[in-house]
């Protein structure tokens, strides 16, 4: 292992559920507005994972009052308080982005058994 | 204390600060380095010391002239050696080892190193000339045009950016931003990028260094 996994093994978060693709996860940011914290709720599919290591990210789709909401998560940033997992899907490939041309029921994952 | 320590670039990653912003870091193993010479006013005409980095391997076989000249103080024949300052009034002698705790977190320092061989380049690479339109008949691609008039001045300028060697010149970034010291590896994190391959050899100092001959 090179020193720079090394390091990078060290600043890892491990407590975090690491989500797959295509599953419905409620991922709670922590947001700060001066010096007061608050936790915000993002639910919706994972799309796809990129990256390795510590830079590793994974894309969180939903739709919010119609339109659509993509939004990007470094997966071990500090920032994150928790990772729920609802629920596994059921799907084919590494990214889903055939998901952002299907709407309505079309755009649904299907639940793994 | 002195100015500055070799190091060796081992390349970059990314890791996260207290808000969870990314911050892009190159990952330096800095030292230790060993004063194999003081020189002083008296006798060179200036003060420093001649630093080598110890590397976990020795210089093979030294030749006779750089045996000698380690001999004084004892350390194995590294091959990396650099000059640096060091602070007024302080007490260094030969042999004496720094490590990257001369560093702190937050501290702002200059990098110097060699960057990468870039080869033959043509103008546009090299300085950033626009080029020609690449289609529509265009004969004119990547050529650098008009290098001067005609009668007068009857020679090309000096300096003229022409087509050439670029990359492998010794570079320093200055004020970079010291994000983590780890030393129990001899790692040192600086904010972002450092001259230099992965594995090529770097001079880091202190910013803000009072130099004692200037």
């Amino acid at each position: 292992m090179s020193l720079i996994d090394f390091l990078e093994a060290k600043e890892m978060r491990r407590d975090l559920i690491v989500p797959r693709v295509g599953d419905r996860v409620r991922v709670h940011v922590i947001l700060k507005e001066g010096d007061k914290e608050r936790v915000q709720v993002f639910e919706g599919d994972v799309i796809a994972k990129r990256g390795r290591g510590l830079g590793t990210t994974f894309t969180v789709r939903k739709i919010s009052f119609g339109v659509g909401v993509e939004r990007i998560f470094p997966l071990h940033s500090p920032s994150i308080k928790k990772i729920e997992i609802v629920r596994h899907g059921q799907v084919r490939r590494a990214k889903l982005y055939y998901l952002r041309q299907l709407k309505g029921k079309a755009a649904k994952l299907r639940e793994e058994k | 204390m002195v100015e500055g320590l070799i190091g060796q670039k081992l390349g970059m990653t990314q890791i996260y600060d207290k808000d969870g912003n990314v911050v892009p870091v190159t990952v330096i193993k800095v030292g230790p380095c060993a004063v194999i010479q003081k020189k002083t006013k008296e006798k060179d005409g200036y003060d420093a010391v001649q630093l080598g980095f110890l590397e976990e391997k020795p210089l093979k076989r030294p030749n006779r002239p750089t045996q000698g000249h380690f001999r004084k103080s004892g350390l194995p024949p590294c091959r990396i050696i650099r000059e640096v300052h060091f602070s007024p009034g302080a007490e260094i002698k030969e042999g004496d080892k720094f490590f990257v705790d001369i560093f702190k977190e937050g501290e702002r320092v200059h990098v110097t190193g060699t960057t990468k061989g870039k080869g033959f380049q043509g103008v546009v690479k090299r300085w950033g000339f626009r080029g020609g339109p690449a289609s529509h008949g265009s004969m004119f691609h990547r050529r650098p045009g008009s290098i001067g008039a005609s009668s007068f001045p009857s020679h090309v300028w000096k300096g003229m950016r022409m087509g050439g060697h670029m990359g492998q010149d010794r570079l320093t970034v200055r004020n970079l931003v010291v994000v983590k010291v780890d030393k129990e590896n001899n790692l040192l994190l600086v904010k972002g990028a450092v001259p230099g391959p992965k594995g090529g050899y770097v001079l880091v100092r202190k910013n803000g260094f009072v130099r004692p001959n200037s």
